[in-house]
């Protein structure tokens, strides 16, 4: 089994899944419990356009896919908090209107569309030491902006309204953490692919809330089990040649359904569990 | 106890500073009108209750004083300030949300949010949010809970964090949104209690659509049902209510209004 080790596309790919669980795990516990799940996954869908007009204008799409994935979560904040269009249909019109974008571009431009779907579906297999440097950075900024904001962000996903009152300025937070959304979706984007990014926005965050009440020890968590289900997924697809994506959130579904399990059934018998701790008057 | 704080408040009243004024306050919501031509003055350590019925703009009217919904028409003053600067001075417990239980967040980390206004970003709460904390839930009885996650405890229980988190900025009125929902009845004299205690430090408006939890302890009863119906009293205010038919008329035919009047 060690011995996959020696190839530096595997050694490159496994940098690439952690660098992955730290985005992911870090926002994905924010997008939980700020219940943000389906405007994440229109920002992430949305950001397809950023693929395409990185096509249609012959660059990287990684250079278009992060502007566009910013103004994509700038607007559809902006529009399902400040219209009186219903957050929802806001969201779902916005995605599709994303998507139709990157696939427009992609027709505009000359010739076949080279990776398209390494982009799509994810291709961790052939990342490539410059989109390392990239998924690096973006974690920094990740992590600087919730070191500076941990509170705030805290209080704004808790009780939105009563930020306001005590001063917070939540709108514009409110938007600064779409912003990290999308730059999640481009860290995600190599090692799942845009289409399945939501999975690990959710699921790693999911299980790990079960098990703690502490947002701190939820985000530890949730990177840590990123990392597990990446390397697990990674495995067994290289194993039995599966799509590595798809195999990741595969492993990562499961998780999260045996961790419900354990949760509901065995746990339910068990009063020292987190989630039965109820305290009396 | 209970009457000689009343009798103060009532020798003292000439003396009290007015600390929130709405002058002639319409909202709309598109083309309904929510509180229309709304008058109200409340002073300095006077308990005031709303009651209305639901849908009577009884929470609009808290949010317009808070800054949250802007008026069509009118003006208000919070301590002689616009809303958005005045809301430092207030107090706020918003309705009982139905928020997820299951959100990782400690008791304490409720209540230091409500010294986000003092705290810069970046910055870390320090000692002095820490103490301010530990006194406000003092203030509740809620110290022990402290490390424990909010939706672990009881409804009453949580609504004292609630009242805790509105405490922690020393607020000269404190709002409070139908905060007798969650808390069942034996329960809830001790919640009057802490309000009387409050009630020497600041103004108090409690909104509930429910007459009866307007208890002894409130000095004056404003009646909302779009329009606001105050005498500036509590005795008045409720023949008024008789009178006006503005509140749902059950509340007065089941008999409920002697326990709003004081006894003597």
């Amino acid at each position: 089994m060690m011995e996959i080790l020696q190839y530096e596309f595997i050694r490159n790919s496994i940098l690439a899944i952690i660098l992955a669980s730290i985005a992911c795990g870090i926002v994905g516990v924010y997008v939980v419990i700020k219940r943000i799940v389906f405007i994440s996954g229109g920002i992430a869908h949305a950001s397809f356009g950023g693929i395409g007009l990185g096509y249609f204008l012959g660059i990287n799409p990684t250079w278009g896919i992060i502007p566009f994935g910013i103004i994509s979560a700038l607007v559809m904040g902006l529009v399902s908090r400040r219209t009186r269009i219903p957050e929802d249909t806001a969201i779902g019109i916005l995605w599709a209107l994303g998507v139709s974008l990157g696939i427009i571009f992609i027709g505009l431009s000359p010739g076949y569309a080279p990776n398209l779907f390494s982009y799509l579906f994810g291709s961790i297999l052939t990342v490539t030491p410059a989109d390392l440097m990239v998924m690096l950075i973006l974690d920094l900024v990740i992590i600087k902006v919730v070191f500076l904001f941990y509170k705030e962000f805290l209080a704004l996903s808790f009780d939105d309204e009563f930020a306001t009152v005590v001063g917070v300025p939540t709108e514009e937070l409110y938007l600064l953490l779409l912003c990290l959304i999308a730059l999640t979706v481009v860290v995600l984007m190599r090692v799942v692919g845009i289409i399945l990014v939501i999975a690990l926005l959710t699921i790693p965050a999911a299980i790990s809330k079960q098990f703690t009440a502490n947002l701190k020890k939820m985000m530890f968590i949730s990177v840590l089990l990123s990392a597990i289900f990446g390397m697990l997924g990674l495995v067994l697809s290289y194993q039995f040649n599966l799509a590595s994506g798809a195999t990741i959130v595969m492993v990562s579904g499961i998780g999260f359904i045996l961790s419900w399990l354990y949760n509901d059934k065995f746990c339910a018998r068990h009063k020292t569990c987190h989630s039965n701790i109820k305290i009396k008057e | 106890m209970m009457n000689s704080g009343y009798k103060n408040n009532k020798n003292k009243k000439n003396r009290n500073r007015e600390v929130i004024n709405l002058k002639n306050v319409w909202v709309d919501y598109n083309d309904i009108t929510v509180l229309e031509d709304v008058n109200l003055s409340i002073y300095e350590q006077e308990f005031l209750g709303i009651i209305g019925p639901n849908g009577g703009g009884k929470t609009t009217l808290l949010k317009v004083v808070l800054g949250l919904v802007l008026p069509s028409k009118g003006e208000i003053n919070v301590l002689g300030v616009k809303p958005e600067e005045g809301r430092n001075y207030i107090g706020y417990v918003p309705q009982y949300a139905l928020f997820d239980h299951e959100f990782p967040i400690s008791v304490e980390e409720v209540v230091l949010t409500g010294r986000l206004g003092i705290r810069r970003f970046w910055q870390i709460y320090n000692k002095e949010d820490k103490r301010k904390v530990q006194e406000a839930l003092d203030i509740v009885g809620m110290s022990k809970f402290k490390g424990k996650q909010i939706g672990k405890l009881s409804g009453g229980q949580q609504q004292r964090v609630f009242i805790a988190r509105a405490l922690v900025t020393d607020p000269k009125i404190l709002l409070l949104d139908e905060p007798l929902a969650s808390i069942d009845t034996p329960l809830q004299t001790g919640f009057y209690e802490l309000l009387e205690r409050l009630k020497k430090r600041m103004a108090i408006v409690l909104v509930t659509h429910d007459l009866s939890a307007v208890s002894v302890y409130v000095d004056k009863i404003a009646c909302l049902n779009r329009r606001l119906f105050y005498h500036n009293s509590k005795e008045i205010s409720v023949e008024d209510l008789e009178a006006t038919y503005h509140c749902p008329v059950d509340l007065i035919a089941h008999g409920i209004p002697h326990r709003v009047l004081k006894k003597h």
